[in-house]
């Protein structure tokens, strides 16, 4: 898994209904969903990014609702990957599941300004600047059983394949 | 080494002797709840994955709470894809129409979750039934639509975090402001994937109701679940209403536990979380004068019968206070029924508040009381968030019913203290 892409940067703390409001959510069409992404706490965003942009957060992101509108929306409206300082854990164990990569880094917050871009490598576990000399960011590797679930493409996939063998 | 009671359920289910904080585990789920928010998209992967069958009909419970009775046309469009999937695989607990509670509140009120049980919801406040002695926890929908097909999910076994209260409550305190409490002292990511142990003499005395609004509000810092050890007042509240057999565990005494917060009650009075997050929490003579124009009783933090009593205590005799909106729903329709054959319907009505039907509605900002902007809700809620419930630039100010009750009538932020001649509860 390999990204560049222009950052925006969110605070600690991004609730989901920050990322999708509720007044949103009797609704499961990823594309209506994109469309409202982050609009309580930007109303422009989705106008502004570019698909292959990356969020880049700060503690906490995800937290509140269970609603897989939240990493659903962020998928949909071209987010190629969430980088955060930690991920609230029902947000975490969703994306996994439904296959938005999020990686968890606690140096790089401070370092980068909106605007940046940065290359991630998943495989190698690290983060650069584009243009900037410093020495990567590592991300926190994605531990091992995760890693099966990204592998297969996520939990349904991977439930999917499981049967099979068993039949 | 000995196991808490988290541990314990958890390695009962996973098949195992022990398990230990960090371990990944693949147990049993005995319940798995959704709702008309969240099971459309699981129904969609369960069905996406080829499933045609449930693992077992009596263990997947749907609840279309949220935006019922319909708010709209994609609200009811949810609603008949829960219905159908209810009847097509013959749920024995589906809920629809003058049936349907807040989940939370209703599971165990119905006795589908009980004592022992591992429980998922896809639902975040899925953490409520660990009131009963349960392992409980909220996952997402994807999460919900393997445990549908296969019965079994994987877990990362918790840290487990020591709550100890102790000492004796003051006037109006009650769960919440002990969880609010809390909350404020750790902060909004302060038990971020770990269990939440709630323990010392304070809570031998705590109601099921109390114990349901602390367990009910763990997530809201980060906890994967919160517990209690069972007792005699779980004894009682379940023993007629179980559907299954159910299993007391409790924690050993060398139990490992990541930290231990001690927390002297009698230094506590009731809170008020401001916004917009349930860690910014004031002591209510540290308000200050807050006007507001809407107070919401209900959810599945503070909906019960216990709360409706309190706020039907502090409302006898008196009006809300003018141009402020008093919205009270009893969160399941026994809770209703009770309401209304004990009389507070009557007192609410005189008091000129709203009664509506059971919904999670405004609590999230889903209908039966949005808010424009500017303006600001004293809630019983769990979440006062930008935008919870309405309007972006709307606030959220989450208190017990009591504060409630007695903030609408005087038009503010107020504790019942207040008041003229309310008598102690």
């Amino acid at each position: 898994m390999k990204f560049t892409g222009r950052i925006w940067k969110f605070g600690d703390h991004i609730n989901t209904d920050l990322i999708i409001p509720a007044r949103y959510i009797n609704s499961m069409d990823p594309a209506f969903l994109a469309a409202h992404c982050m609009e309580d706490t930007d109303p422009d965003f989705v106008k502004k990014i570019k698909p292959g942009d990356i969020i880049v957060a700060g503690e906490n992101f995800g937290c509140g609702s269970s609603r897989e509108h939240a990493p659903i929306a962020i998928k949909a409206a071209g987010i190629a990957c969430v980088i955060a300082k930690s991920f609230a854990r029902i947000f975490y164990r969703s994306s996994f599941n439904m296959g938005l990569p999020i990686f968890e880094s606690r140096d790089l917050y401070e370092r980068v300004t909106e605007g940046d871009r940065i290359e991630v490598d998943g495989d190698e576990g690290w983060i650069r600047i584009v243009g900037v000399d410093l020495e990567p960011f590592r991300v926190q590797p994605i531990p091992p059983f995760m890693q099966t679930l990204v592998e297969a493409g996520g939990l349904m996939k991977k439930i999917e394949k499981e049967r099979q063998r068993v039949l | 080494m000995g196991m808490t009671i988290t541990e314990k359920i958890l390695a009962k289910h996973a098949g195992l002797k022990e398990v230990q904080p960090g371990m990944l585990i693949n147990a049993k789920v005995d319940i798995a709840m959704g709702h008309d928010v969240t099971a459309p998209i699981a129904i969609a992967e369960f069905k996406k994955a080829g499933g045609h069958k449930v693992f077992d009909r009596n263990r997947v419970v749907i609840v279309p709470d949220h935006f019922t009775p319909n708010k709209d046309i994609p609200s009811a469009q949810n609603s008949k894809i829960l219905r159908d999937f209810a009847r097509e695989h013959k749920l024995s607990h589906y809920y629809e129409g003058g049936q349907i509670g807040v989940c939370h509140v209703l599971l165990p009120e119905q006795g589908i979750v009980v004592p022992g049980d591992l429980v998922i919801g896809a639902d975040s406040h899925t953490c409520t039934y660990g009131a009963l002695g349960a392992f409980a926890t909220g996952v997402g929908s994807t999460d919900l639509a393997a445990v549908m097909l296969t019965g079994e999910l994987w877990f990362k076994v918790p840290e487990t975090m020591k709550i100890v209260f102790r000492g004796k409550r003051n006037p109006w305190v009650s769960g919440k402001d002990l969880i609010l409490h809390v909350i404020g002292q750790i902060g909004v990511d302060g038990a971020t994937y770990r269990a939440m142990e709630f323990t010392g003499e304070t809570v031998r005395d705590l109601s099921m109701a109390d114990r349901f609004t602390i367990a009910n509000m763990v997530v809201e810092a980060g906890a994967k679940n919160g517990i209690f050890i069972p007792d005699e007042i779980t004894r009682d509240y379940v023993q007629y209403r179980a559907e299954r057999e159910f299993t007391f565990y409790d924690s050993d005494p060398d139990a490992a536990y990541a930290s231990v917060l001690e927390i002297d009650v009698s230094r506590i009075e009731p809170q008020v979380a401001f916004p917009h997050q349930p860690s910014n929490v004031r002591g209510i003579s540290q308000v200050g004068s807050i006007k507001i124009d809407q107070v919401f009783i209900g959810s599945c933090t503070n909906g019960r019968i216990e709360d409706l009593r309190i706020a039907a205590h502090i409302l006898r005799n008196r009006t809300v206070a003018p141009y402020v909106r008093l919205i009270i729903i009893p969160a399941t329709p026994e809770i209703y029924r009770t309401a209304m054959t004990e009389g507070l319907f009557e007192i609410f009505l005189d008091a000129k508040a709203v009664i509506s039907a059971p919904t999670c509605g405004p609590c999230l900002g889903g209908h039966m009381g949005i808010l424009a902007e500017g303006e600001r809700a004293v809630a019983t809620t769990n979440r006062n968030f930008v935008g919870r419930m309405g309007h972006p630039g709307s606030e959220v100010y989450l208190a017990n019913p009591a504060i409630a009750a007695a903030s609408a009538v005087l038009g503010r932020i107020a504790s019942p203290d207040e008041l003229k001649g309310v008598p102690p509860l």
